[in-house]
């Protein structure tokens, strides 16, 4: 096979070549001696198409362990894989499995790539645009051993048919060039522009990602209905900044939210699935903006001074009243963190600054469930069976003791270290625990103090968000795609012509056609361009008779399929009629 | 409320029904293209080794004569007929090298009168089939108004839809895939057996990450895509075989066996080739397209528009097994049976981001509904 591509390169010369700008793969015998002989090699091999292949299947196989591995960006999951495969972890560690798309080795992989793909863009492009710079190539010397040929005699003068043929030409929008006896036709340079535009393409997203990476920076933050929230650090949940944009750069703006919008499907099968969320704020810009209505949904972040908040969910936070054994009372809202749909939520509520019988401090701390519309149920407990509130209930257990907050250790919000705590128990030692309404309240053993539980509100969770490199990555994503249109749907191809007077005084027209791709149009396009020439280049009467010029249409595949030629045939004798 | 929501029901009902009666007819395509392949195959008409091995010579004499006129370079075929033609100049075209000069196959039916009858009956009861199929889909959209694509169930039937849709697509334009016929119909009922099955949900509303005009273009453009992709991973099975089968042929292997005789009766390998690539160079950009309008509904939903999800990964890594193949295609060395193996690993990649991330990966892209 490849013998039979090489003779054909060889017979069609200069005219075959640079059809495309493709590189010609060849492996590179033993490179020349020396350090600059092992480097050219090295270079040459790294550029070549065969390399660029394996780059790429590698890059593909690289990105698979990170889609079945928790990743970093994925914490909460990371931990509980660490938790639960103790002998791998670590190795997966070290290998940076937990990280893949950041690790060493994925860089390793796709910057190979990119500067085999530039050893390969920088030299086709120049050689693209010399080739627009120079002419098509003169016709082969054997026009017969085209891919798609042509021939016929005819009384029209060798100069008739080629200014004809350039006309026909140049009227299908190919580029021509005429030397004395041929003419030469090339088209479809668009098709190595795609090319190059998807190629170049690459880049820019290469280049946008590497922007993006540096400059985003990700807040998080929790707000209960009426309360507000500044843009600064020190009122994130958590917040990660980019090498390029970091705390000190975070724009002045705030926001409150004036209440959350929810609404769920009350009938049918859809029965309680969410159809509408949407956070309705007042928000401002700068230190002394006036504030704005707004509105925050899913797909439909808001945009303040180049920031973006997104919604990222919502819960309840009941509203309770702690009083301790001295009748200090706090008031507190706790935001309950929803498990399912229907917002079952496990929370906890501390009260830190309470006092025991003894006058002495003694920390209160609640551990339970709220449910916006209650069930109870022997294997599950209590539950929620829709997601509104149609019947509030709370169930807590209470403990006592340390929380272990003053230690200055940061400690999670949503989790009480039980460590130095204890459990309130009834008198048969069973936990103390109480499953209320609104408007009820716990009385704890002992004299110990009371939980009223008030009311719920609802809260909502925004991303705040700074990002770079969008446009760059849009706009070459959009370069990619035309490119690669322009690569795969264009078909590059070249026509020759020549008008030779024969021996006999009559002039004999040969016609072929190379296209770069494996289409059969060619043959068709080489027909439909010789119907044009007839009118200027008939053909002669006595070779019909004779039938000799013309190879005779021997294949009985030809049988099947003159539908097309025919018509064409006698359009064009109604045309010149 | 009440009202529409029963409406809703009954046109989820409907729909229910019509995608049955599509199994059920696909189910007698597929019957009806048995028969076909049956029918056509030489043992029907018993044929005896003595013609088999005539016919393997007549079909070696004919592989040395298209060498041969390789070597020539002038294999004739022209676009013209006898009579009018003789104004037009014949062109003449010559195989390319990757051509082995062997003819396409006569079909499934093997140039057999019932055979063909079968073929025929088999085509008109898939048309039957993919009018109630899509009318299903449509009722289903009808019912969640809303694009009908939300859960694995949903995607699963327009996946199927759109298959045999471009299928007979195909067919109306006069191209010669008949031999597509009993392959389709098997995996359509395979497809939609395993959605009504397994990944069966009930007419449901989204959840509102999914309440975008983003559904629309994003989801199906990858379902055209995947649909395209599948006709192309059928083609390059198949071509793997027929190319196998034509080696054995060209070597003088024996090839009469009941393997060869269906192989005999396939397109050749480079038309099957050229099959699988017009398909996947086709659906490429819009693959590509998807991913991008992927991105670009992240950016609005979530925030960032690219995050390493597991769907996003695997339809990178899909992305780019496929630009591998095409890569490899223009490639010495590659070309043929590596290309081949390159663009049925890409489908597998296509198939384990559906099935697989769906249902045993966890990710933002969960709306599996299983």
């Amino acid at each position: 096979m490849s013998i039979t591509e090489k003779t054909e390169r060889e017979d069609l010369g200069a005219a075959g070549a640079q059809l495309s700008t493709a590189p010609v793969d060849t492996f590179a015998e033993a490179p020349a001696l020396g350090l600059l002989g092992w480097l050219r090699w090295m270079w040459r091999q790294l550029t070549s198409m065969r390399v660029a292949l394996i780059l790429l299947f590698l890059l593909s196989l690289a990105a698979i362990p990170g889609s079945l591995i928790p990743q970093h960006s994925d914490q909460l999951k990371l931990e509980a894989f660490k938790a639960k495969h103790t002998t791998v972890s670590p190795i997966y560690e070290k290998v940076g499995l937990f990280h893949v798309y950041s690790s060493p080795w994925f860089a390793a992989i796709y910057i190979l790539l990119f500067v085999s793909l530039a050893g390969c863009i920088v030299p086709r492009s120049w050689q693209f645009v010399g080739q627009l710079r120079s002419r098509p190539p003169r016709a082969p010397r054997n026009l017969t051993r085209l891919p798609a040929y042509s021939t016929w005699r005819t009384d029209a003068s060798p100069e008739e048919v080629t200014e004809a043929a350039r006309k026909a030409l140049r009227g299908r929008r190919f580029r021509t060039s005429v030397t004395d006896t041929s003419v030469a036709g090339e088209k479809g340079y668009l098709r190595e522009f795609g090319n190059l535009v998807f190629h170049v393409s690459l880049f820019g997203l290469l280049i946008a990602f590497a922007l993006t990476s540096l400059e985003k920076a990700e807040g998080g933050k929790l707000v209960v209905e009426g309360d507000g929230f500044v843009n600064n650090l020190t009122q994130y949940d958590d917040f990660s900044g980019g090498t390029l944009y970091g705390a000190d750069d975070l724009q002045p703006f705030g926001f409150d939210l004036d209440n959350f919008e929810q609404k769920y499907a009350t009938s049918g099968p859809e029965k309680g699935t969410a159809l509408k969320f949407q956070a309705n704020i007042h928000y401002y810009s700068g230190t002394d903006g006036k504030p704005v209505k707004g509105k925050i949904s899913i797909n439909h972040p808001l945009s303040i001074g180049g920031e973006k908040v997104y919604l990222i969910s919502h819960g309840y936070a009941p509203v309770v009243s702690i009083k301790d054994a001295k009748g200090n009372v706090v008031r507190e809202i706790v935001p309950f963190l929803p498990t399912d749909t229907a917002m079952t939520s496990p929370g906890v509520i501390k009260a830190t600054d309470t006092l025991g019988t003894d006058g002495k401090p003694d920390q209160l701390a609640f551990r339970g469930i709220f449910t916006p519309t209650v069930a109870l149920n022997a294997t599950r407990g209590w539950y929620s069976t829709f997601p509104t509130l149609q019947k509030p209930m709370l169930i807590l257990n209470a403990l006592h003791g340390d929380l272990g907050i003053d230690s200055g250790a940061q400690q999670n919000v949503y989790q009480l270290d039980d460590t130095h705590l204890k459990a309130f128990t009834n008198s048969d030692g069973s936990p103390f625990a109480k499953a209320m309404q609104i408007g009820d309240t716990m009385v704890l053993p002992n004299g110990a103090g009371s939980l009223t539980f008030e009311g719920v509100k609802t809260w909502a969770s925004f991303s705040i968000t700074h990002q770079a490199g969008n446009e760059g990555a849009l706009i070459s994503g959009v370069g990619a795609i035309l490119g690669l249109a322009g690569s795969l749907f264009i078909q590059r191809r070249r026509i020759w012509v020549r008008a030779v007077r024969a021996e006999d005084g009559v002039t004999v027209v040969e016609m072929g056609g190379l296209g770069r791709s494996e289409s059969a149009r060619i043959a068709d396009e080489i027909g439909d361009v010789a119907l044009q020439l007839l009118p200027d280049a008939p053909v002669r009467p006595e070779d019909e008779a004779d039938g000799e010029a013309p190879p005779p249409a021997a294949d009985a595949g030809a049988e099947n399929e003159p539908a097309a030629g025919t018509t064409a045939v006698n359009d064009d004798e109604g045309a010149r009629a | 409320m009440n009202i529409a929501a029963a409406v809703n029901e009954n046109f989820a009902n409907n729909s229910n029904y019509l995608i049955r009666s599509a199994m059920f007819v696909y189910a007698l395509a597929f019957l009806a293209h048995l028969a076909e392949w049956v029918f056509g195959g030489r043992s029907k008409i018993a044929v005896q080794s003595a013609a088999l091995i005539e016919e393997a010579q007549a079909k070696e004499a004919e592989a040395e004569a298209a060498k041969q006129k390789a070597a020539r370079q002038v294999t004739v075929k022209t676009a013209a007929g006898s009579t009018v033609t003789l104004e037009r100049p014949a062109v003449v075209t010559r195989a390319s090298a990757s051509d082995r000069g062997i003819a396409d196959g006569p079909g499934a039916a093997g140039g057999d009168e019932k055979g063909d009858r079968y073929g025929r009956i088999a085509v008109s009861f898939t048309v039957l089939a993919w009018l109630l199929h899509a009318s299903g889909v449509a009722f289903r959209a009808a019912s969640v108004q809303r694009a009908p694509w939300g859960n694995m169930y949903e995607f699963s039937t327009t996946f199927g839809a759109v298959a045999v849709g471009t299928y007979l697509l195909l067919l109306a334009l006069k191209k010669d895939v008949r031999w597509i016929g009993l392959f389709l119909t098997t995996t359509v009922l395979l497809d939609l057996g395993l959605a009504l099955s397994v990944l069966y949900t009930s007419s449901e509303q989204l959840v509102p990450a999914l309440h975008s005009y983003w559904l629309w273009i994003h989801v199906s453009c990858a379902i055209i895509s995947g649909a395209i992709f599948y006709l192309a991973a059928v083609g390059t099975m198949l071509f793997l075989f027929r190319d196998h089968y034509e080696v054995a042929v060209t070597a003088g292997k024996a090839t009469d066996g009941r393997w060869g005789d269906i192989m005999r009766r396939l397109p050749s390998a480079a038309s099957l080739d050229k099959f699988a690539y017009r398909m996947n160079a086709l659906v490429f950009p819009l693959w590509t397209f998807t991913i991008i309008a992927g991105a670009i509904w992240a950016q609005a939903a979530w925030g960032r528009y690219w995050g390493w999800d597991p769907k996003e990964t695997w339809a990178f890594i899909t992305w780019v097994a496929y630009a591998c193949y095409l890569h490899a295609r223009a490639t010495a060395g590659w070309k043929g049976r590596k290309a081949a193996y390159l663009a049925l690993v890409a489908f597998g990649c296509f198939l384990f981001n559906y099935y697989g991330v769906n249902i045993f990966v966890s990710g933002k892209h969960s709306y599996a509904g299983v």
